[in-house]
């Protein structure tokens, strides 16, 4: 099959068909890593927005070393140096990007649902790459390759999530992501940070439960997912990071209790010595060096079905799609989305 | 418009007998198979380019290595087929430096295919040589190309189209000229 999206907004809407094509996708990006000359010229001619405004490192140098790689140019906007802190509405912000005629807009926001909001105005495609507590799906793409490749399949696996879930859009992709292919989820964390309601989200049928004590959270996993610890969200005294590392951190002993071949994911950056030890961090298991390379496979293959350019008839190849997508925006499942 | 066949160029034992005879012109024209590699084009240069290593182990029990290329990314109309163009990977499963590279294809034509084909092994070093096996050469080039080791050349017009079916990908095996008439 294939399948071109108008934007990615989200993985929520996305059949278990629509993600593996983008997989398989992001399979011959994976090989032009390895090429000892990188650069392509199938963007030649084309320009990429990078709007962040949350600040972000990796995933903006990630994206903007796909765009590189695929030879367009950037446009780049930092929420620093922007026009917002002199009061320009989101809306006025974009659209004044927008009229320097880039052909994508990859954006990253503090509010859930802004890169939707951004889409409906905008005629070219929005990636988000990371909005609120929402979603983050160039991320879960690139977390279910690096699966897919180091356990040769996304199907049925026993995924455990550690850590801030409540604040994590990472989370959230891998759930509606892995959720598809029969995945089951254990969530484990401070209670403050694994509400029930998270048990409800995910595809139909997902299997998430919660669990409080880490052992018993990593029993039989495939996958340990560990989040990034934010030590302003740990409200002290309610939970010190002493506390913190002690109940949760992810150490060797630990992972003990999960299969023996299971691997360890984190989106990074690591605070090693907090949410995971360094023996874990750099043991074989650990898979966050193969997450950040697969991180531009993954860019380069969404800009490049996103940016690609016009079908024959002229129009955008996904232009059709774009009422199921207005559809879709009211479409919101997941009740925490709005918390933030 | 209707698609109609006008000819069958070869059938399954010429393209055999073809085959049997590139694969020999290889050997001898490179002298020494030391560094010779087969470049099979996606799709139906990739069992072409293997079926000419399988004849040339029966020359002189010589194994060529054979990699694969998707020339998608380097296509020069890409904003024209984006919207269909789904992405195969390439398999190169050798170092290209100072190899004497052969690619293969089942027709050349206009030959932007072999233009963006050579770019993307450029991208992976620097081959020694790169030359052309093609199975049928069909004039109409647009681009200074021309194919070494051509299995053979027919004069077509620009409305014909030459169909390489392979029992790998068609399931069948012949080469057939078609035509579009309104």
């Amino acid at each position: 099959m294939t399948y071109r999206p108008r934007d990615l907004l989200a993985l929520e809407p996305l059949t278990a068909d629509e993600l593996t094509f983008l997989l398989d996708q992001s399979k011959p990006f994976q090989e032009i890593q390895r090429h000892p000359l990188k650069k392509l010229a199938t963007l030649r001619g084309k320009t990429i927005a990078l709007a962040f405004f949350e600040s972000s490192t990796r995933t903006r140098i990630s994206f903007g070393t796909a765009a590189s790689r695929l030879g367009a140019d950037i446009m780049n906007l930092q929420a620093e140096a922007s026009s917002l802190k002199k009061g320009e509405s989101l809306l006025d912000t974009v659209h004044t990007l927008d009229a320097m005629k880039p052909d994508c807009l990859v954006m990253r926001h503090g509010a859930s649902g802004a890169p939707e909001f951004v889409a409906r105005h905008l005629d070219i495609p929005v990636i988000n790459a990371g909005d609120g507590t929402h979603e983050h799906p160039s991320q879960g793409l690139l977390d279910a390759l690096t699966i897919r490749d180091r356990k040769g399949t996304i199907e049925n696996l026993n995924v455990t999530i550690l850590g801030d879930i409540k604040h994590s859009r990472v989370a959230r992709s891998n759930i509606h992501l892995l959720g598809k292919f029969g995945c089951r989820f254990t969530l484990c964390g401070p209670a403050m940070w694994v509400p029930s309601e998270l048990e409800k989200i995910g595809p139909p049928g997902a299997r998430i439960r919660r669990v409080f004590r880490i052992e018993e959270a990593l029993e039989d996993a495939d996958v340990a997912l560990v989040l990034r610890v934010q030590s302003e969200r740990l409200h002290e005294p309610a939970l010190s990071l002493e506390d913190y590392i002690l109940l949760y951190q992810l150490s060797a002993e630990r992972l003990r209790h999960a299969k023996a071949d299971a691997i360890v994911l984190h989106p990074g950056p690591l605070n090693r010595g907090i949410e995971i030890t360094p023996e874990v961090a750099d043991s074989p298991q650990s898979c966050v060096l193969e997450q950040v390379t697969n991180g531009v496979a993954v860019r380069m293959a969404l800009l490049f079905l996103l940016a690609a350019g016009p079908s024959e008839d002229g129009a955008h190849p996904a232009v059709e799609a774009q009422a199921s997508k207005k559809r879709r925006s009211t479409d919101v499942k997941d009740p925490s989305h709005a918390s933030r | 418009m209707r698609i109609v066949e006008k000819a069958q160029l070869m059938s399954a034992s010429e393209i055999d007998r073809t085959l049997q005879r590139l694969a020999h012109e290889i050997v001898e024209k490179s002298g020494g198979t030391k560094h010779l590699a087969l470049i099979g084009i996606r799709r139906r240069g990739v069992p072409l380019a293997q079926r000419i290593a399988q004849a040339m182990r029966g020359i002189d029990g010589v194994d060529v290595p054979v990699g694969t290329l998707d020339i998608t990314l380097y296509r020069d109309d890409l904003s024209k087929v984006a919207s269909h163009a789904v992405l195969q990977s390439s398999h190169i499963p050798f170092g290209v430096d100072n190899m004497d590279l052969v690619m293969v294809d089942d027709v050349l034509y206009t030959g932007r295919t072999i233009r963006a084909a050579m770019n993307g092994l450029f991208d992976l070093g620097r081959p020694k040589r790169v030359s052309l096996c093609v199975l049928i050469d069909r004039g109409h080039r647009e681009m200074p190309i021309e194919s070494q080791f051509t299995g053979r050349v027919v004069q077509t017009s620009p409305t014909e189209i030459i169909e390489v079916r392979l029992r790998e990908i068609d399931n069948e095996e012949r080469v057939v000229l078609v035509d579009r008439v309104e």
